[in-house]
């Protein structure tokens, strides 16, 4: 059998499913990137810091201690407990850590969950364009039907309630947001959540909220969709530890919702994850109790690079609009005249430096690029001098 | 605003007033003027670099000296103090609590510079009841830096 023909005939062993889901365009690129040195990366998805000492260390007594086995379904109850404290702490907003909590391996389990908890085939989900590379193909997977709104630059890529309900059919079943948003740091005013909130009770939808970067917001205050009013019945919070404490590779998140559709989610994730491991739960409660300093003191220090790397971008000529979220920027590069993927693989090969083609976020991230500020000062001005030259060398007249 | 200019020149001296404006939003003639002013009021001190000299093989001999006093009528620990920090050999002076009264560090280039200025500058001043000498084997950290195997950024080229 040729090699043409066997991998042909592997990909009818495929389900269609999978075989539907397109891979990521951007692979190609991650490749060259893979083979290249001296590349300064404003490509990554996550913080440069390491997790803080003091949750490290609590992680590392928990093992010496024998910490090592499985855990209740929903997550350890002395988890779920300081998270339910800390919801009602900052938020106001009362989940019982019983029954409307569920501890997950990162946000991103506790939505591939909540898709298979929720969906019936067709049932459609609108959500933002461009958005978090996987709620698309999280929604197509539990047999849903992605449904895009187109967001911009204009708009401050914020989602607006009119273009939502423009969509709304008999088979909508929830609006998916992620604000702060990745990739472009867009943050949601909270007049303009109000309207969606409307909106969703008006149809009867769900709302699922995404709320990663929460805690990176900066001068503007970050608002919990389900705090607005007559609405936390109907929305499910989904938030991590990731991004504020820097714990990425702990893989612990969560979602609060009303203990029907954690009921449902419980079901799913006791047989497929069982539970979210241990020292990632052991960290996650350190953080809980005693993370906000650390947290604090890193939010601080990504606002000076973002305002470094703003200003930076606008005076080469790459227009962005401000961010107030997250840590990343979303420049404009239609003034080189190239697609997204040609100036982000141009930029790699002729000035070694890595940006995220906005196309990887949906089809409205086309004309734009990714970059990610939760790098070192130094190498943030260093990028944007290579980005200069790159920019006068290839700028249209 | 001068306490966010402080805390960036406190992480790193060598950033820029441009930078520093940039930062925070405030108009580079402002920063300016801030730093200046907290120059001359001394609410800034003096721009130094941590230096690990060990790396040049330099000998370097630092010693933490435990100084118990008699406190004097009037003038307390202060005029003692005085008579040490003036010593250009003392590096760091601290009053602190506990079992003795000042802590000076010592910087010398070998064991017995810093032997002979405690023996001969330090101990026999009126009023020394009493010297320590701790003579420092290693520095793991020095104002915040690790000197050795500090932890790099490990994670992947490109996340989404």
């Amino acid at each position: 059998m040729s090699a043409k023909s066997r991998s042909q005939r592997y990909r009818n062993l495929t389900s269609q499913k999978v075989n539907q889901i397109s891979p990521s365009g951007i692979r190609r690129f991650f490749d060259l990137l893979a083979s290249m040195e001296g590349v300064i990366s404003l490509g990554v998805g996550e913080p440069d810091f390491a997790t803080p000492w003091h949750i490290r260390e609590a992680a590392i007594y928990s093992l010496e201690k024998g910490y090592t086995m499985y855990t209740s379904n929903l997550g350890m109850p002395e988890l779920r407990q300081e998270l339910s404290r800390y919801l009602r702490e900052n938020y106001n907003l009362v989940y019982d850590p019983d029954r409307e909590l569920l501890i997950t391996v990162g946000v991103s389990e506790a939505l591939d969950l909540l898709m298979r908890a929720i969906l019936n085939p067709g049932d459609e989900v609108i959500m933002p364009d461009p958005c978090y590379v996987s709620y698309n193909p999280c929604v197509a997977l539990a047999g849903g039907i992605p449904i895009m709104v187109p967001t911009n630059q204009k708009n401050n890529f914020e989602i607006r309630a009119a273009d939502i309900e423009a969509r709304v059919t008999n088979k909508t079943k929830a609006i998916l947001i992620g604000y702060p948003a990745n990739p472009t740091g867009a943050v949601m005013p909270r007049n303009k959540l109000v309207e969606i909130a409307e909106l969703a009770r008006r149809h009867g939808l769900l709302v699922i909220s995404d709320e990663i970067y929460a805690k990176l917001v900066y001068g503007v205050e970050h608002t919990c969709f389900a705090t607005l009013p007559e609405i936390k019945e109907d929305t499910i919070l989904l938030g991590g530890f990731s991004k504020a404490y820097a714990m990425t590779g702990w893989r612990i998140g969560y979602a609060a919702a009303n203990q029907e559709i954690i009921a449902a989610m419980t079901k799913i994730h006791q047989y497929t994850m069982l539970c979210a491991p241990i020292m990632g739960q052991v960290a996650a409660i350190e953080a809980l109790r005693a993370g906000e300093a650390s947290a604090a003191e890193m939010v601080e220090e990504y606002n000076r690079r973002r305002l470094v790397i703003v200003k930076g971008l606008n005076d080469i000529g790459l227009s962005c609009f401000e961010p107030h979220g997250a840590f990343y920027a979303f420049p404009s590069i239609k003034v080189t005249g190239m697609t997204s993927e040609e100036f982000a693989e141009r930029l790699l090969t002729e000035e070694k430096v890595a940006v995220v083609p906005g196309t990887a976020f949906g089809e409205c991230g086309e004309g734009y690029v990714r970059c990610c500020y939760a790098t070192s000062l130094a190498d943030i001005e260093e990028a944007l001098s290579r980005m200069k030259r790159f920019v006068n060398k290839h700028k249209k007249a | 605003m001068i306490k966010e200019i402080l805390k960036i020149l406190e992480d790193d001296a060598r950033t820029t007033t441009k930078q520093i404006s940039t930062m925070t939003g405030t108009p580079d003639a402002e920063v300016a003027r801030l730093i200046k002013k907290a120059e001359e009021d001394r609410t800034i001190l003096k721009y130094k670099t941590i230096i690990n000299w060990e790396k040049l093989g330099e000998e370097q001999v630092w010693a933490l000296i435990e100084v118990k006093i008699t406190p004097q009528r009037d003038v307390g620990f202060d005029a003692i103090a005085e008579r040490i920090y003036r010593f250009p050999q003392a590096r760091t002076v601290y009053l602190v609590s506990g079992t003795y009264d000042l802590l000076v560090i010592v910087v010398g280039k070998n064991i017995h510079e810093v032997a002979n200025f405690v023996s001969q500058k330090l101990a026999p001043i009126e009023g020394v009841e009493g010297t320590v000498t701790h003579f420092m084997l290693k520095r793991y950290k020095e104002d915040g830096e690790i000197l050795e195997g500090k932890e790099g950024v490990k994670r992947q080229p490109v996340t989404l």
